[in-house]
């Protein structure tokens, strides 16, 4: 059987570039596919002439939008697709196997990265709801109307969504989906070693009766994702501090860096920390550890050296495992310079006085391991005597967080912008501090895993306001 | 007599002039002083693996006048220089070199896509180059004029170092504008330009709805991709198209025609006997790598004007076998040199 190809779409049709890479098995090499990658003038000609694309999706209503959208997902879920352009088709099982072999994600991972997406699908009405307060969805299809008794009138903030999306968490190709629903066509340039799921999702909404022509796959370097960030009205970028830095408050991008989430537990719940212990280590380390939403600092008043040992004992005996055990817990690195990067700076902020890698002892053996060939880091927890500390408010790609023991009344001038925060707490005085902190972008208020996301609130950016703006409107 | 008689005949005859007191330059006279008499070791072209490779320093640090064959003394030469480079640029002197290199270069264009007659656009590096006194002697011979569009490749070089991308962009507009005007208000029908600014301007201009019949290309990298994406999406399959690979020492490698076959993998020949180019392999470059694998490029320049032995450009290259109408090895997909392991400035230019 040969090695499917996945042609760059451009406006939904397949070009096969005469620049190909391969993307392959994390363990073994082998090639699983070939990718066309286009050269960013590509990008510039087809960005030029989007107007069309928009058209494609504006003959639809939006209530039309939302039924594809649930009708994608479960051709996601269930539907054998196209894969590429030499008549490959994909399974289910053959998307989540083979995605695990380029991801490193274990099986039982990768389905859970299915369902997420599959839901945000299956429940886009719920979603825009949530993004639009309630919006009457004519509003969007007529272009004005009235909400809660007050005329509305909302215009697109562009022809297209740019995407410059990961190769680490599947899950996040959630946050494009409300796009289509919202009419607007996307541009994907998609992670290097994840090409799968944007792929599977467009042939799932063609299948579904997507417009073809609303779906940009455009596998890019580095010039061609610049493009996509610059020409694109609204775009989305996934990457390292330094990545979205330079996309920083500008409110025509939306980025997603590290999220530096932490769980703080407060003087008056303190004495109780037992009982959350499932709570927060489920936070540091589902999903592999490599969701921005995954705990990296758990923030104490006290008994922090007891709350990282009993981390410590539950994380650190973690090993891998293979990728279709159903007890996985670490994923694998597509990219094995990635592990051995985390590991030696988490070494080196180890020599920095005033931390100590507690699973060291629990963990009978090196951080970075391997297993068949794959290589795969294994959990850390750190204790670190303040925020001063290098180690204490880091994020990597791996089950990483740090303990350290700051009084309630300091903790909010030190957490730092924070994605999302779980503030284990009953006493209202704290609360009231938590609501108005403006470094919290999810707050959860009790024992809840900062892994939980909900359909009709984003914790990060609303994508409805990214893509429409309201006007005042006199209609005569 | 078949290209390499020719070529070893050609290159007896230059080593004679260079290496002759009645004719050869300082520089070269000194050398065989210091090392050996090339006029007895030098018969083929196999036997230049004797000379050392020329060090790009000699026409940095060097006076001009090292370089006057005895010949030309007393005749003003004119002084050009390499291309996008900061800091002391390497420097060569010559009288009619170009002019020969490019009254050859306009035998291998079509008339269709360059009328005889039909104004030319430069739009690129004039400033001390070779190219901008070239590209009018082309048009000329060809019964032409052509306006000119400077672009200064050092200027450009020094933003992308200093990661000024906006300002980079802000220059390359500011020259595309020039020439979107020129088109718009003079009746122009080739063109020279780089592939950078060729894109930019189609992304003003329809090219061939302004006028441009021909479009003569040289100046950075031109993977099989890019090519693609130049005929098929920038000139439409309109336009003729002709790359080439060339510099101030050597002159300018022209293309052959693309056929289905190549994928759009361009392959240059040198102007032989004048030039020769070889694909060696970087860690010992006496040898000449295989056909169709990578290599670093040495050019040998050999004319009256100027005698250069086994240069290591800054490029690599895969070797192709001889294609008519040329009787010796090509150079493909030329790339700077390294350019998988690091990243190279290359600019507009």
């Amino acid at each position: 059987m040969s090695i499917p190809h996945l042609p760059a779409l451009r406006k939904g049709a397949p070009y096969e570039s005469l620049e190909k890479v391969e993307v392959k098995d994390h363990r073994t090499g082998e090639v699983l596919a070939t990718v066309s990658q286009v050269n960013a003038g590509i990008l510039r000609r087809d960005l030029n002439r989007i107007g069309e694309a928009r058209e494609s999706l504006r003959k639809f209503t939006v209530d039309e939008l939302i039924a594809i959208c649930a009708k994608a997902a479960d051709y996601f879920l269930n539907g054998e697709l196209p894969l590429g352009d030499q008549g490959h088709t994909q399974t289910p099982q053959q998307y989540m196997e083979t995605l695990s072999r380029t991801s490193g994600l274990p099986h039982v991972m990768v389905k859970r990265n299915m369902a997420k997406v599959a839901d945000s699908l299956t429940n886009m009405r719920t979603v825009l709801n949530g993004l639009t307060r309630g919006l009457d969805t004519k509003v969007i299809d007529v272009g004005y109307g009235e909400q809660a008794g007050c005329p509305v009138s909302y215009y697109p903030t562009t022809n297209a969504l740019g995407l410059v999306m990961p190769s680490n968490s599947p899950a996040v190709n959630s946050l494009w989906l409300p796009a289509i629903a919202l009419k607007t066509p996307v541009i994907i340039k998609p992670g290097r070693e994840e090409p799968w799921t944007p792929y599977r999702l467009i042939q799932s909404f063609i299948a579904a009766g997507a417009p073809a022509l609303a779906f940009g796959f455009y596998p890019t370097d580095h010039e061609g994702s610049g493009e996509v960030m610059k020409l694109c009205g609204r775009a989305l970028i996934f990457g390292d501090a330094n990545t979205v830095a330079q996309y920083k408050d500008n409110p025509k991008f939306e980025c997603h860096g590290p999220g530096f989430s932490k769980i703080l537990i407060g003087e008056d719940e303190i004495e109780r920390w037992p009982e959350f212990l499932d709570v927060i280590a489920g936070s540091i380390s589902e999903n592999g550890g490599r969701s921005c939403i995954n705990a990296s600092a758990v923030v104490v008043p006290k008994y922090a050296a007891e709350i990282a040992d009993a981390l410590a004992q539950k994380l650190g005996p973690l090993a891998p495992l293979a990728s279709d055990d159903p007890n996985a817990r670490l994923s694998g690195f597509a990219n094995p310079k990635m592990a051995e990067f985390i590991d030696g700076a988490i070494e080196q902020g180890l020599k920095e006085p005033g931390a100590e890698d507690v699973t060291a002892k629990y963990r009978n053996g090196p951080r970075k391991a391997e297993l068949n060939g794959g290589v795969y880091m294994r959990p850390t927890i750190v204790h670190c005597n303040s925020f001063q500390h290098p180690l204490s408010n880091r994020e990597y790609m791996c089950p990483f967080a740090s303990v350290v023991q700051v009084p309630q009344a300091d903790m909010l001038a030190q957490i730092g912008p924070s994605l999302v925060v779980t503030a284990i707490t009953k006493d209202p005085q704290f609360k009231e501090q938590l609501l108005d902190s403006p470094l919290i972008e999810r707050l959860n208020i009790g024992p809840i895993s900062t892994m939980r996301i909900s359909w009709n609130q984003p914790h990060e950016g609303n994508m409805f306001e990214f893509l429409y703006k309201r006007r005042s409107i006199e209609v005569a | 007599m078949t290209a390499q008689e020719r070529l070893d005949s050609h290159l007896r005859e230059i080593i004679q002039w260079h290496f002759s007191p009645e004719t050869g330059c300082p520089f070269w006279l000194e050398w065989a002083s210091k090392n050996f008499d090339p006029r007895q070791e030098i018969q083929t072209i196999g036997d230049m693996k004797k000379f050392p490779h020329f060090q790009d320093e000699w026409l940095r640090d060097l006076q001009p006048e090292v370089w006057v064959p005895a010949a030309y003394k007393g005749r003003p030469f004119n002084i050009f220089e390499t291309g996008g480079t900061t800091g002391m640029p390497k420097q060569r002197i010559g009288w009619e070199d170009f002019r020969t290199d490019y009254s050859e270069f306009s035998e291998k264009i079509s008339d269709e896509h360059f009328p005889r007659g039909g104004a030319w656009l430069m739009m690129g590096p004039t400033g001390p180059r070779r190219l901008r006194l070239a590209i009018e002697h082309l048009a000329n011979v060809r019964g032409s004029s052509c306006y000119f569009i400077d672009l200064d490749p050092r200027f450009v070089k020094k933003l992308i170092s200093n990661k000024q991308f906006d300002v980079a962009r802000q220059y390359m507009d500011h020259v595309v504008d020039q020439a979107a005007t020129i088109l718009k208000h003079r009746k122009v029908s080739g063109l020279f330009t780089t592939p950078k600014l060729l894109e930019a301007l189609a992304e003003k201009v329809d090219i061939f709805a302004a006028g441009i019949r021909g479009v003569f290309c040289g100046g950075t990298t031109m993977l099989p991709q890019y090519v693609r994406f130049i005929v098929e999406e920038v000139l439409e399959n309109r336009v003729g198209f002709y790359p080439t690979y060339g510099n101030t020492l050597m002159g300018l490698a022209a293309s052959v025609p693309l056929l289905p076959e190549d994928k759009f993998s361009i392959t240059y020949y040198a102007p032989q006997p004048r030039a020769v180019l070889r694909v060696v392999n970087s860690t010992n470059t006496d040898e000449t790598v295989d056909y169709d694998t990578w290599g670093r490029v040495e050019l040998t320049t050999l004319t009256k004007e100027f005698f250069m032995p086994r240069f290591l450009e800054r490029d690599e290259a895969l070797r192709r076998k001889p294609r008519a109408p040329y009787e010796w090895d090509g150079v493909a997909e030329v790339r700077p040199f390294g350019a998988m392991e690091n990243k190279i400035v290359e600019g507009v230019y």
